[in-house]
């Protein structure tokens, strides 16, 4: 039987576009120094390290041991984990095995990027296949746009629709100074003028490319209250990967990954009406169309109804279920910590330590992962001690 | 062997990786850089906490996990002795110079750690113990190269 597992701190950079004060493991430092501060531990209290990104952003291939200066790994075991864009909550989920299994008490996840080194198009399509893929929809754009039209013909939702989105989650960023787009708010009509990239994603509804990391203390049952007070218990997980040919995706049957994954975590946290019995959520939306459609495989409401839920004010801070009070993807992307970013938001927000971003009374919070070719991660974090 | 390759060749498809990088070098690192560029200095730094002077400077000292302080700057070499060495007889288009050199590890005077860098000249002189010191370029830009290679003294 696994140990029941907690989050006790959290840390993360002020992210921005370039941060070319620091390099990449100075810039890991400052979050896992933060991290530690927070739950006032030392780096000699980790017992081990889970970190991540993904290689062809900064092509350092061997992150595990170049980044021991800034993780605090020298002389400790590591694990580096590499998922793509559920990089984030991969090194979580393995953290949290670590710690399950009995075999490590306090474990270190790390998730990083300096997208501000590469090019993020050139090096995304090098997760496609090279042979079939890679020439036609790979990188970020097509394949989500694709999937945004087909959205929008089999429900009738309009781009003004996922410009609500987007106005959202970066009038949600006002509240965290962690943000790149911190204090950048946007209206409909700035998303709807903004450059149409592919249609029907304009520059407005995709993220920006980030510099950031971000690390998480995950601790064992026994001592998780002795560090912390008020704790993130790890209530489930599940990830759910799938096949990688563009062409096999059927995208009217909404995103199959996620359905699968959020199904699984809610059985095991007993959430049966997400809607009603989650506090607040912290997406993986990279892009303004997914807070449309995720939403509704998620099952906060039904197929083709989450422009109305959107609309109707049920995500926004005060509304039923807040989605990204931290702004989302849509306001901070550094790809291999923009995952655990999640996680770490949603931590906060059951920790009660969400500053100007807290949702009043949380006890459930959701914290989601997506990644390239349409795959999924979920977390589900809770007050309650899981029996 | 299926019939139908009797007379063809299976595929392979051609490609090539070509991606351009600005990696962040980084205040500290900067500092190190802007020194050989502009000064000829080698500069390193001291952790208070374990003693290590590092070249080329680091943040924070790895090993104590300790952020190193600002009054930590000093200038290490230009002179040291060769720790270890070995000599490279075939060109390679990464390689840093044209073969025969060397690559050797240098613990430049006042450092605790050692500095890769390359020797060309007078090879069959080089050995572990003998002394070197840097040779800086003329023209220089910023780069751990600014530093042309080291000549035993
Ligand atoms: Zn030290």
């Amino acid at each position: 039987m696994a140990r029941r597992v907690a989050i006790v701190g959290t840390g993360q950079t002020h992210h921005k576009s370039h941060r070319l004060d620091v390099n990449g493991r100075e810039m890991i430092h400052e979050a896992v120094t933060r991290a530690l501060e927070d739950c006032e531990l030392t780096i000699n209290d980790v017992d081990a390290i889970v970190i991540g990104n993904m290689d062809h952003f900064e092509s350092i291939n061997c992150v595990d041991t170049w980044s021991v200066e800034g993780s605090g790994g020298v002389m400790k075991p590591i694990l580096k984990v590499s998922t793509g864009g559920t990089t984030g909550t991969s090194v979580a989920i393995a953290a949290y095995y670590h710690v399950a299994s009995g075999l490590f008490d306090r474990v270190l996840a790390i998730g990083w990027e300096k997208n501000s080194e590469s090019d993020t198009t050139g090096a995304i399509i090098t997760c496609s296949d090279p042979i079939w893929d890679r020439f036609s929809y790979s990188g970020a754009i097509p394949s989500l746009a694709t999937e945004a039209s087909a959205y929008m013909k089999q429900y009738g939702a309009t781009q003004k629709d996922a410009a609500r989105v987007a106005v959202r989650d970066r009038t949600h960023a006002l509240n965290n100074p962690y943000a790149q787009m911190y204090n950048r708010p946007i209206s409909i009509e700035d998303v709807m003028e903004s450059a149409m990239l592919a249609y029907p994603i304009k520059l407005l509804d995709v993220c920006p490319r980030s510099d950031g990391a971000c690390a998480v203390v995950f601790a064992a049952e026994e001592i998780a209250g002795k560090i912390s007070p008020r704790p993130a218990w790890f209530k489930s997980c599940a990830a759910r990967h799938t096949t990688t040919w563009f062409g096999d995706v059927d995208y009217d049957t909404g995103l199959l990954s996620l359905q699968r994954a959020a199904r699984e975590a809610f059985d095991k946290a007993g959430i049966r009406s997400p809607a009603d019995d989650l506090d607040v959520a912290e997406l993986y939306l990279p892009y303004s169309y997914a807070g449309l459609k995720w939403i509704e495989a998620l099952g906060f409401c039904g197929p083709g109804e989450g422009p109305r839920f959107i609309w109707d004010g049920n995500t926004d801070m005060g509304g039923k279920i807040p989605m990204n009070p931290s702004g989302g993807v849509i306001s901070t992307n550094c790809i291999g910590a923009t995952a655990l970013l999640r996680v770490a938001e949603a931590a906060l927000q059951v920790m009660g330590k969400g500053g100007k971003r807290q949702v009043p009374d949380v006890k459930n919070a959701l914290a989601t992962g997506f990644g390239g070719c349409w795959w999924s991660d979920v977390v589900v974090l809770s007050k309650d001690r899981p029996s | 062997m299926a019939s139908w390759l009797e007379n063809e060749e299976i595929l392979t498809r051609k490609g090539q990786i070509a991606m351009p990088y600005a990696w962040s070098v980084g205040e500290v690192g900067s500092r190190f850089l802007v020194g050989l560029r502009d000064e000829k200095r080698i500069l390193g730094n001291r952790c208070d906490k374990c003693g290590a002077t590092y070249v080329p400077p680091r943040k924070n000292c790895g090993v104590c996990f300790h952020d190193l302080p600002d009054d930590g700057w000093r200038e290490v070499g230009p002179e040291g002795v060769v720790t270890s060495c070995t000599v490279v007889r075939e060109d390679s288009p990464l390689a840093p110079a044209k073969a025969p050199f060397a690559y050797v590890i240098v613990k430049l005077d006042g450092a605790d750690v050692g500095f890769m860098h390359v020797v060309r000249d007078n090879l069959e002189k080089l050995a572990v113990g003998v002394r070197v010191a840097a040779r800086f370029r003329e023209a220089r830009e910023g780069s751990i190269l600014d530093i042309d290679s080291f000549v035993i003294l």
